[in-house]
């Protein structure tokens, strides 16, 4: 009898728990499609925190500028065109303040989608712009870093992770706090 | 609740219906009908034994076939509500964004369009609450099933031979009467002929065939359980990808969401139907409508870079694949197509010009400017030379003097040149757009005349992937064969049992085809010559039918 009321509570027991898994297998579930769908516009996009994706890019003098290499030090990566207005305002500022942190770590890498080297090199010498600017012909760097807006400017630290991205222009006083972020301590 | 102790003394679990041994009607609802509930056997389902914990409350909740179908209801009315306006993924907005699609629903639909997108039907189907509606039904599919399958599958696994008189008497297919001593033996032998399962104990028999059928319903679960697995998979980044990518002829882009892998293309081509030639049958329709196309194609190379190779770097990449895409044709590589989806023709390409007096139209020579690779100089030999000191792809005023472009596309380009000839060798500056030159800088004695432009095509690619596809295709396969399996096999069973003094019971069973079942049974019946059966459930029928009838004459004759 006393084996028989054993056996009982453990095929409850055995019960309770297969039902337990069962149920919260499908909750589970459930609650990571949800999680998907809701964040699915998101997840593509990179946010502050991320690992910054690495590449490569020669600029408009022929050297090349892996990021990776420059971990260790700030990136202030900015996407930019000619045609986009608030990007031309912001450069002379940010070439300001380039030459402001060049020497305690910070750099400066402008990134322009896919124009003619004609147009891109008489944009840097309108400008004399001092930080190295670079095109990126295939946009693969653009859609790596799935850029929308122009201009968009992504914030690397130094450990090479993303510290920020901000999209739309920046004033002086927002690209030197900006640059600040990133110097490396 | 307590175990059910049948009168043959075996203990059933409560909310059985008929016994699991022997087959007596347990409840006093059972006693009093005249045939018995065959379905799941008169088992228990599961989870009405035990309604104890929260966890066991959830479970008999989802176990409901009332929850399950309601469930059903709710979504085919949700889902069919959000089929009267589009999606808004289908909606055409030019920026997407909330605000817009907001107030194209607003300008579009009007009231209704304002209600519909501020309860969020424009994006319902991949809302937390259509998702987790269509969960909640998965989870009733499978806790249903398996309270069900699993005490209908261990009762059809043990069951007995012998039955008691009550179980038989009350199957829909029911016999009783004198038959030969060897009657038992004579109807083994046809009903194996007739590819039954036969099972003799002491002085029964049991014989069946196609228990499978049983199993169709759990089996066509199963699949449909598969198939929502698949389609939840799709929100998962890197089994579903839908782009777009614009291409011109010429072009090298990397591919979106397909990291490694560029395309260049080399020509869009759009052909019509000319209605000559060979196309002389089309002629009449040709005339009727107007244009109709005959082939949109993209030719195109797919490259590939190798896999340690970053982004932006592409002096590394291989060819891989030189192809033409067409409508219906994909391009297609590691599990990714790419179809020819949309086109933009004539995008200008290269402007040529004479460099000409403006007295005498006399030419000093010709230059072609590339819009996609512009060069600083151009050199039109005998001293005459156009410097290029700006270029404005899609030319939209002057702010503060300086030339502004729009876009980068070069929809109206606008060029500074210094022009040089011998005559002036200190150059002349002039600003060239479209059907108008400016100079800036006063009168100047050349200028550079428009002759003629090259286009190019545009073509908007769409990239797909879906690895969802072999999952939603094998859960949709197992969904049809658990159907055909329901449907078209059926489960059969008799019980014969021989009584003393030469009586014998008989009863027949089948889950559906009650003809089926009759024609094998007056084979059987035939050659071991059992007593005649009847249809107990006919009679009933039969039966209820007159019952009426003669309320109806009753009431007439009142």
């Amino acid at each position: 009898m006393a084996e028989q009321k054993a056996n009982k509570s453990n095929k409850k027991r055995n019960r309770a728990i297969m039902r337990s898994a069962i149920l919260s297998l499908l909750v589970i579930a459930i609650g990571y499609t949800i999680y998907n769908s809701v964040t699915a516009e998101d997840v593509e996009v990179l946010k502050a925190g991320d690992k910054a994706p690495d590449f490569a890019l020669l600029d408009m003098e022929g050297n090349s500028h892996k990021l990776s290499d420059y971990e260790g030090e700030g990136v202030f990566l900015n996407f930019w065109g000619t045609w986009c207005a608030p990007c031309v305002k912001e450069m002379p500022a940010m070439d300001r303040q380039f030459q402001e942190y060049e020497d305690q770590g910070v750099n400066v890498l402008a990134v322009n989608i896919a124009q003619s080297d004609f147009e891109v090199q008489s944009f840097v010498d309108r400008f004399g712009l001092s930080f190295p600017v670079a095109i990126d012909k295939s946009k693969s760097v653009m859609t790596a870093y799935n850029i929308r807006p122009l201009p968009t400017t992504v914030l690397v630290n130094p450990e090479g992770e993303i510290q920020r991205i901000v999209t739309g222009e920046m004033t002086e006083e927002d690209i030197k706090g900006f640059m600040e972020e990133i110097r490396p301590q | 609740m307590e175990n059910l102790v049948c009168k043959c003394g075996h203990k059933n679990p409560p909310g059985t219906i008929l016994c699991e041994s022997c087959g007596r009607s347990l409840t006093e609802e059972e006693q009093s009908k005249k045939l018995a509930d065959m379905r799941y056997e008169g088992t228990a389902r599961r989870s009405q034994t035990y309604n104890k914990s929260i966890i066991d409350k959830i479970w008999n909740f989802f176990s409901s076939v009332k929850v399950g179908v309601g469930i059903i209801v709710v979504l085919l009315v949700a889902a069919a509500i959000g089929t009267i306006l589009p999606q808004a993924q289908y909606v055409n907005v030019p920026v997407r964004n909330d605000a817009t699609l907001q107030a194209y629903y607003a300008d579009v639909y009007g009231e209704i369009g304002k209600i519909y997108y501020f309860l969020g039907l424009h994006d319902m189907y991949s809302s937390f609450w259509f998702i987790t509606l269509v969960g909640l039904l998965a989870i009733s599919l499978i806790v249903a099933s398996l309270d069900r399958f699993v005490p209908l599958y261990r009762s059809l696994k043990n069951q007995r031979v012998l039955r008691h008189r009550s179980f038989m008497n009350k199957q829909r297919i029911y016999a009783e009467g004198q038959a030969p001593d060897d009657v038992l033996v004579k109807a083994e032998e046809k009903l194996k002929e007739l590819k039954y399962n036969v099972t003799l104990d002491k002085n029964g028999l049991l014989a069946e065939k196609g228990r499978f059928s049983r199993w169709g319903p759990y089996v066509n679960h199963i699949g449909l359980i598969i198939f929502l697995s698949g389609v939840m998979l799709r929100m998962v980044p890197g089994f579903y990808v839908d782009e777009t990518l614009w291409i011109r002829e010429g072009e090298t882009r990397a591919i979106p969401e397909a990291p490694g892998y560029y395309l260049e293309s080399e020509k869009f081509t759009i052909e019509t139907y000319s209605g000559e030639g060979d196309e002389e049958l089309f002629e009449d329709a040709l005339d009727r409508v107007g244009t109709v196309a005959k082939n949109y194609q993209t030719d195109i190379v797919l490259y590939q870079t190798p896999e340690e190779s970053l982004p932006g770097a592409t002096d590394e990449m291989e060819m891989m694949k030189e192809e033409s895409i067409r409508v219906n044709q994909p391009l297609k590589f590691d599990g990714y197509a790419v179809y020819q989806m949309d086109y933009k023709l004539n995008e200008l390409r290269a402007m040529t010009f004479d460099l000409t007096d403006k007295e005498t139209d006399a030419s000093l020579g010709t230059l072609t400017i590339d819009l996609v690779k512009p060069e600083d100089s151009y050199d039109l030999g005998n001293g005459s030379k156009v410097d290029l000191l700006g270029y404005y792809p899609d030319f939209s005023g002057f702010e503060n003097g300086e030339p502004q472009t729009a876009t980068p596309v070069p929809n109206n380009p606008g060029f500074l040149v210094r022009m040089y000839t011998p005559e002036t060798p200190e150059g002349e500056v002039s600003f060239i757009v479209i059907q108008d030159t400016i100079e800036p800088l006063g009168e100047n004695q050349y200028k550079l005349t428009f002759q003629s432009a090259e286009t190019r095509h545009a073509s908007g690619l769409t990239i797909r992937k879906d690895r969802t596809l072999p999952i939603l295709g094998l859960g949709g396969l197992i969904f049809m064969i658990g159907v055909a399996q329901g449907m078209y096999f059926n489960h059969r069973r008799f019980w014969i049992q021989q009584q003393e003094g030469g009586t014998v019971l008989l009863a027949g069973h089948t889950n559906k085809n009650w003809f089926g079942l009759k024609k094998d049974l007056d084979q059987v019946s035939e050659y071991a010559s059992l007593p005649v059966y009847t249809d107990q459930q006919e009679e009933v029928e039969k039966k209820e039918k007159l019952d009426k009838e003669q309320k109806v004459e009753g009431d007439e004759l009142r």
